[in-house]
This record gives C-alpha cells, sequence and structure tokens, in this order.
C-alpha cells in the first residue's frame, strides 16, 4: 500500500471513527467479553491506525483493518487480566470459564482483511437499550457506544456535568455486567415490544436536537445528526420493519424543515411563516417513500402516524393550505392506541386551525389541569396564540409570560418575549 | 448460568388473609414448570411478625418490631434461580404469581 500524507491519516481516521465505531466496537465486544475492555481496546485500536496508516497507507477497508486490530488488542487485554488473576490468591475455586483462546485466535485470524466480519451493531444496540437500564441511560450509552461520543461530549449534550455523566454511564455497564443483560438480538416473540424501546432512545435523541430543551440554541445539531443517522442505521439492519420505516420517515419529515426553523438572527420562524422554498425536498421525496411502505402496516404504528402528520405540512403549499382536517384524523388515531396529554394537546392545537381559534382553546383550557402538563411551556404558548386570534390579547400577553417563565432554550425565550411586546406595544 | 434473588411482594392486607393457608395451586404449577432454575425459595409469614435488628454504631443492636421500610407491598417470599442471563431471569420471573411484582437481583459470585 501507498504512503499517505499525515493530514490524510488524521482524516481517514476521524471518518473511520465516524462511521465506523459501532461496527468495530460491536464486533470486538464478544472477543473482549465486557464492554469496558472492548471500548479500551477500539481506542487503541483507533490510535495505532493514526500512528501505523502513515507508513503502509491507509487500509482498503478501514473497518475491517480496525475491526482485527481492535480484537487482538482485546485479545490482548484479556490474557493481561487472566496473568494479573493467576498471581493474586484465590479464595474460592474457577468461577467463570475462561476465555478460549485458540476459539478467539480464530475469531481473529478467519476475518483477516476480508470484512466478511459479522456484523455485531444490532446486537450492541440492544443491550444498550435494555428494559432493565434507566431510560436515560439507555440515551447514554447508545451515545457513547453506538455514536463514538465521549462522555465529556455526552454530558454537554444533555447540558448536565461531566462527572454526573460518567457516574450514570459506570453504574450502567456496571448493570450490564452483574445483571448479566445479553448481548443479543432478542427472540422474534419480544423482538417489537424491545424494538419499541429502541425506536424511543433514538426519537428522544433526534428531538433532543431538534428542539433542544435549554441551552442558547435552539437546535443542537450534533444531536439530530446522531438521531438521524441511528434511524438510518436501524433501517439498515431491520430494512424490513415497518415500525423502523415509520422512525426514519418521520425524523426526514422533521429534518427537512430544519434549515428554515430559523432566520438570519438565529430566531425562531414559526411553521406558519417559514420559507417553504428552504425545505429539503430530497429528505421530503424519501420521508414519504418510507412513510407509504410504514403505513402499509396495519394497524400504522405511532411512529409512522407522526410522520404522515409532518407530511401533510411538508407537502402543503403553503400555510393557508395546510389540511389541517387530514392533520386531526392523525391525531384522533395517534390518541386511540397512543393517548398522552401532549398528544392531546397537539391534537387541540390541530382542532383550533380547522374549526376555529375559540373550539382549540376550549379543548386546551380543558387540558390545564393535567399534572404532566404543568410545567409545559407549549400549553400556555399555544392558548396565548389562541387567545391573540380571538383578540383578547391581555389574557393572550399573561398567557405568553407564562411560557416565558417555563421555557429555558434561549431561541424560544426571544420569540415568547417578542410576542408579549408586540400585545404591550 | 447466573444467579437471581426473585424477591415476590404483595399487598399486605392480602397476605395477613391467606396467613396459615397451604402454597397456592399456581405457586405449585410455577413450581412444577420451572423446576429446573429453581435453587430454592420460601414463602414468608406477614410483615407484622418481622423483626428488624439495626446496630447503633456503639457496639449494641436496637432491636424493632417489623421490617425496616413499612409499606402497602410487603416481601411475602422469595426463589433463588439459576438462568443463562438476564433476560431468561425476567422470563421465569415473570411467570411468579406474584400478588403486586417481583424484583430481581444479580447474586454476587465471590471471587
Amino acid at each position: 500500500m501507498p504512503r499517505a500524507a499525515s493530514t490524510e491519516v488524521a482524516a481517514a481516521v476521524a471518518d473511520a471513527h465516524r462511521r465506523e465505531w459501532a461496527f468495530v466496537l460491536a464486533a470486538t465486544v464478544r472477543v473482549a467479553g465486557d464492554i469496558d475492555t472492548a471500548e479500551e481496546a477500539v481506542q487503541d485500536a483507533y490510535a495505532s491506525a493514526l500512528s501505523k496508516w502513515g507508513g503502509s497507507g491507509i487500509p482498503r477497508n478501514p473497518g475491517a483493518w480496525l475491526t482485527v486490530t481492535a480484537r487482538r488488542r482485546a485479545l490482548d487485554l484479556r490474557r493481561r487480566a487472566a496473568a494479573a488473576e493467576r498471581t493474586l490468591p484465590k479464595l474460592v475455586g474457577p468461577g467463570e470459564p475462561g476465555v478460549d483462546e485458540t476459539v478467539v485466535e480464530g475469531m481473529v485470524a478467519e476475518d483477516g482483511d476480508s470484512g466478511d466480519i459479522p456484523d455485531d451493531r444490532l446486537r450492541l444496540i440492544f443491550t444498550c437499550c435494555h428494559p432493565a437500564l434507566a431510560f436515560e441511560a439507555q440515551v447514554a450509552l447508545t451515545l457513547r457506544l453506538l455514536c463514538g461520543l465521549s462522555t465529556a461530549e455526552v454530558a454537554r449534550a444533555f447540558l448536565v456535568p461531566e462527572a454526573t455523566m460518567a457516574a450514570r454511564i459506570t453504574r450502567a455497564k456496571k448493570k450490564i455486567a452483574a445483571a448479566h443483560i445479553p448481548y443479543r438480538v432478542p427472540a422474534s416473540s419480544e423482538l417489537h415490544e424491545r424494538l419499541d424501546g429502541v425506536l424511543s432512545v433514538v426519537y428522544l435523541v433526534y428531538t433532543a436536537g431538534h428542539t433542544a430543551p435549554s441551552g442558547a440554541d435552539l437546535m443542537r445539531r450534533d444531536l439530530a445528526e446522531r438521531g438521524l443517522e441511528l434511524a438510518g442505521l436501524l433501517r439498515v439492519l431491520l430494512p424490513h420493519d415497518s415500525d423502523v420505516a415509520g422512525l426514519l420517515a418521520l425524523v426526514l419529515l422533521t429534518e427537512a424543515r430544519a434549515g428554515a426553523r430559523l432566520n438570519g438572527n438565529r430566531d425562531v420562524v414559526l411553521l406558519e411563516n417559514q420559507d417553504r422554498s428552504k425545505w429539503d425536498r430530497q429528505a421530503i421525496e424519501e420521508g414519504v417513500a418510507l412513510l407509504r411502505e410504514a403505513l402499509a402496516a396495519r394497524p400504522p404504528g405511532r411512529f409512522a402516524l407522526m410522520a404522515a402528520i409532518a407530511a401533510v405540512h411538508d407537502e402543503s403549499g403553503s400555510w393557508s393550505e395546510t389540511d389541517w382536517h387530514e392533520i386531526l384524523g392523525l391525531y384522533d388515531l395517534l390518541m386511540e392506541r397512543w393517548p398522552s396529554p401532549v398528544v392531546q394537546l397537539n391534537r387541540a392545537i390541530a382542532l383550533g386551525f380547522a374549526a376555529g381559534p375559540a373550539e382549540g382553546l376550549a379543548e386546551l383550557d380543558a387540558l390545564g389541569a393535567e399534572p404532566q402538563l404543568a410545567r409545559y411551556p407549549y400549553l400556555a404558548a399555544a392558548r396565548g396564540d389562541f387567545l391573540a386570534r380571538l383578540g383578547r390579547l391581555e389574557e393572550a400577553r399573561v398567557a405568553f409570560e407564562e411560557a416565558l417563565i417555563l421555557t429555558d432554550n434561549d431561541a424560544e425565550r426571544r420569540f415568547l418575549r417578542g410576542r408579549i411586546s408586540e400585545l404591550t406595544g | 448460568m447466573s444467579k437471581y434473588l426473585i424477591l415476590i411482594y404483595q399487598d399486605e392486607a392480602v397476605a395477613r388473609q391467606a396467613e396459615g393457608e397451604s402454597i397456592s395451586a399456581s405457586y405449585q404449577e410455577f413450581q412444577r414448570r420451572r423446576g429446573s432454575s429453581l435453587l430454592g425459595g420460601a414463602a414468608l409469614h406477614p410483615s407484622s411478625t418481622a423483626t428488624s435488628i439495626r446496630r447503633d454504631g456503639s457496639g449494641g443492636f436496637a432491636v424493632t418490631d417489623g421490617p425496616f421500610v413499612e409499606s402497602k407491598e410487603t416481601l411475602g417470599g422469595y426463589y433463588m434461580i439459576e438462568a443463562a442471563d438476564l433476560d431468561e431471569a425476567l422470563e421465569i420471573a415473570k411467570e411468579v404469581p406474584a400478588g403486586v411484582g417481583v424484583e430481581v437481583w444479580p447474586v454476587r459470585v465471590a471471587n
């Protein structure tokens, strides 16, 4: 192989980190026996790529090179750990059976550079999103192990101190090891239920990026992109699952509008006022094709229904042409099988545009006592909007002020202050 | 194979009513079906019969009536099981005909 320049090597390693991290790690876990050893081995493999690819040239299949290197390293680490154990006095006889080194050597060797390494990423996903782990730990592990984010990056994404996030990840890994959470794709009898948990994690990663719960920016592009990547990865690994198609459709159809959600001053632009020529037509086309596939399943899943709502907006030529009755019908279907106060809130907003602000407002007021929405700023903001449309300006101002108190996102706060000053001005 | 402790919780009021009754048919059926995974287990008297002993920190003990934590759900019994991994343990635990529900705890292996 030809020698490569150091900038070229650095770019190739960064690219391989982005593309191959999950594949390399997933393939190494089986050899390493535990996640921590696998992570260490994979990090070492990337470090040695940086030092070796300059001399040997960038391999034809970087993922395979990294996997073989990481597996060898994992084997070394296990041998070293086993040797260290032998020097300690044994309190009890041999407990866990040791690794069969010849078998592992075989796994490393037979793969060679041929690229026929089994894809273990689905196992890794199901381990990270195991329901026996706390939901926030599932999200953190998914970002750490599947997206290759550092603990500091995961902490920054959710605005918690790095030490807190490190403790959360360590606790989750300890539980995986102590409780023997398996490294396996669930049996088909439980696959559907377990997959729903995985999709929820991926959707949360995406939504946390699409509208950041707090902070300076409306969107966390890094997180939204990871969410899109994860949804795409699931589609590759489970190409015939309609719920996976529904989730990817939803993410694409929502993401298609991302470029129009902020103006030049990074202020929020409501859907009503967005420049629709800025919407990503290719993403919409792709999303709609996936949506058709997802809706072919009877009855359609929740992500497919949410994607269908997004598609109505995406395919509408202008705000005034929006088919609110269609959207209302889709929210009714969502409410039938997945009722939640947030769905009810969105349904009330759709009703307000389909039947008039007075009807929408009445529905919103009925939700006022819902404890799950007590600190949800969009309820107060939606009330403010309908009140303003009805000319009840003083009440509208009070509602927007309530929303402002509940909002931590700076861009949304600027938007709400703008609405308040319009009403007082 | 790994060992797990299944703690069986039931409603305290129901537990008092059932006192003195022999083990129910549903538990017998569970034990028949999952016998090969069961290492041991027992049904307990109601929590009102339990006694807590807490070290007082100066070498003595404080002995009190009842369990450490009083709640509507009370420990009614346990099984010690052996399973390939957590998924298998959870599958077994779901079949325990517990009134309220169960907790599954991995058992530490000395090394």
